[in-house]
């Protein structure tokens, strides 16, 4: 038996590592790697610099200030919710509709599930870059108060951990959606994350929605992972500019971000073995729309 | 051209734009994701904007930016990439063995593209006007019409060049026109007065005809915010220029890539 559970152990890894080779292969081998660095440097440059002109316009050309930290780094950090979240469902569809693989990869003896997080690892691992790349652009030229020795790192590994997780399970009910929806499967990973980006006060405190928007804000997840990360690399001073997160120490923040991955992961199973039950009983596994 | 050829090539025309002007009314519920998406990301930039307590034009210039964003996805994505997609599906074959010239399929593409684009700008105009009470003041409302379509024709134009260069294209194409959404944001001041990147990158930045089209349409539409690049009479000029320049290029470069690729034996790969 302890020799089945390690064997298991082992082809699961082999799995996910080739997956997520696999991944940065489809990412990253249409080009030179010159290209691709170049190309992984300019969007989120450019994303970051259109809050950064925003800003400037109307504060005249003074940066520098708290807000602005605020919305910087709560970008940059979003970077990870929008990369994960389309990556791991549009494996579904990478492999269903354009590459017609997918039959194969439910004929091989992998589950599906460790493929899904090797497939999202690769994107997880770009966006990790592009983060990086925001913050030191945000740094060294923008005066966002980033100092590596000022930076919480505990408190940022655990949220991360804990933020990512959250994310890579919203992922895979995605990718659940994907399994059983002919169309549109790409406009609903990018819908909820672009709810995310407005409901969760990404790139402005959410004390400037409307009450009902607030209301929805206070119970998605992503709200708490980004004002961790916010926290954790621009310290406590900025949990003020928020009076709705204000309220939140940052012990009890990491609380609820571990009450709500927890509980995502579990319906994340739950919602993607019905799914998965319901695409085979209706043969959608191979299904390909050309859509 | 003979009577039967221009016959030919406006029923060709007409042909391309038919696919997407009924596809955009037999699936109606492309009308949710591709109103609905946008107006979440715009606003999220209007709510920036009052975060920073911005004077309230800038909220009416975000939801003009949000709806010109559309364009420029449509000409990214179902102009520019196009020929990749019809590759993939193995229709580009038949439209090279077909007797119209391919500029006539570019410009059904265009034409069908401007009618199901107008439709989701609109929406999200009218929505995102309606839920954050944008006040428009507009000025010369005749040559606000005239810079709007001139910008169309000038931004199709670029479109129709893109869609010949990324002919021999294969996931290069994606990946180049997702490259091209962001710097393309920023450059054309879709969500801030382009005279905030300063005249010479703003001038720069005028080659993409959604940033004079944007500039003029915003200066004609708040009147007298003071926040515009160039007089729009200029502006206008430019795009006029613009538009033969794009057209005129895409012409030649259609030309040539076709004979490259048939050279190479590109036309019918497929999964690159």
């Amino acid at each position: 038996m302890a020799v089945s559970v390690s064997r298991r152990v082992r082809e699961g890894f082999g799995a996910f590592r080739t997956a997520t080779r696999l991944g940065w292969q489809i990412e990253s081998n249409w080009a030179d790697p010159l290209v691709f660095a170049i190309y992984s440097i300019i969007k989120p440059v450019a994303a970051s610099l259109i809050l950064v002109f925003m800003y400037l316009v109307i504060t005249r050309g003074k940066a520098g200030t708290e807000l602005f930290a605020y919305i910087y780094v709560g970008n940059a950090f979003y970077i990870f919710v929008g990369g994960v979240l389309f990556g791991i469902s549009w494996a579904i569809i990478d492999d269903r509709e354009h590459y017609e693989m997918l039959k194969y990869i439910y004929l091989s003896p992998i589950r599906i599930y460790i493929y899904l997080l090797g497939r999202g690892m690769a994107r997880l691992f770009i966006s990790a870059i592009s983060v990086a790349i925001a913050l030191s652009f945000g740094a060294l030229l923008l005066k966002v108060p980033l100092r590596i020795t000022a930076i919480d790192y505990p408190y940022l590994f655990a949220g991360l951990i804990l933020g990512l997780g959250g994310v890579i399970a919203l992922g895979i009910i995605l990718a659940g959606v994907c399994l059983i929806t002919a169309r549109h499967s790409w406009g609903i990973s990018e819908s909820v994350a672009g709810a995310f980006y407005l409901l969760c006060g990404v790139v402005f405190p959410l004390d400037v929605l409307p009450r009902w928007a607030q209301a929805i804000g206070v119970v998605l997840p992503p709200t708490y992972w980004i004002e961790a990360m916010r926290r954790a690399a621009l310290g406590e001073e900025v949990a003020g500019v928020s009076q709705v997160l204000g309220r939140f120490s940052n012990s009890s923040l990491l609380l609820v971000l571990l009450g709500t991955t927890a509980g995502l992961m579990f319906i994340s199973h739950l919602f993607f073995r019905a799914a998965e039950g319901r695409a085979r009983r209706r043969g959608l596994i191979d299904q390909r729309t050309d859509y | 051209m003979s009577a039967s050829g221009l016959v030919m090539n406006l029923r060709a025309i007409w042909a391309r734009a038919y696919v997407r002007v009924v596809g955009a009314n037999r699936e109606l519920s492309w009308l949710f994701f591709d109103t609905f998406l946008p107006l979440l990301g715009t606003s999220a930039y209007v709510f920036i904007y009052k975060a920073m307590k911005a004077p309230p034009e800038f909220t009416g210039f975000v939801i003009l930016g949000g709806a010109m964003t559309a364009y420029w996805l449509n000409v990214l994505w179902n102009m520019a990439s196009q020929f990749y997609w019809e590759k993939e599906q193995g229709q580009l074959q038949l439209f090279l063995i077909s007797p119209t010239s391919p500029m006539v399929i570019l410009l059904g593409m265009a034409l069908g593209g401007m009618f199901m684009t107008t439709i989701r700008a609109g929406s999200i105009l009218i929505l995102g006007s309606l839920i954050f009470r944008v006040q428009f003041t507009v000025q010369q409302p005749l040559l606000l019409a005239l810079l709007f379509f001139l910008a169309l024709a000038a931004l199709y134009g670029l479109g129709m060049l893109f869609a010949s260069l990324f002919m021999l294209y294969g996931r290069e194409a994606w990946h180049l026109s997702n490259l091209l959404q962001e710097p393309v944001y920023l450059l054309s001041g879709l969500y801030f007065p382009v005279r905030g990147l300063g005249f010479w990158v703003a001038a720069a930045a005028s080659v993409i005809p959604l940033t004079l089209g944007l500039d003029g349409i915003r200066q004609l539409a708040f009147g007298g915010a003071g926040w515009g690049f160039l007089a729009p009479e200029y502006e206008l000029a430019l795009l006029a220029f613009l538009s033969i320049v794009f057209i005129y290029f895409a012409r030649r470069a259609l030309r040539f890539m076709e004979e490259l690729a048939k050279r190479e034996g590109r036309l019918t790969l497929r999964w690159q």
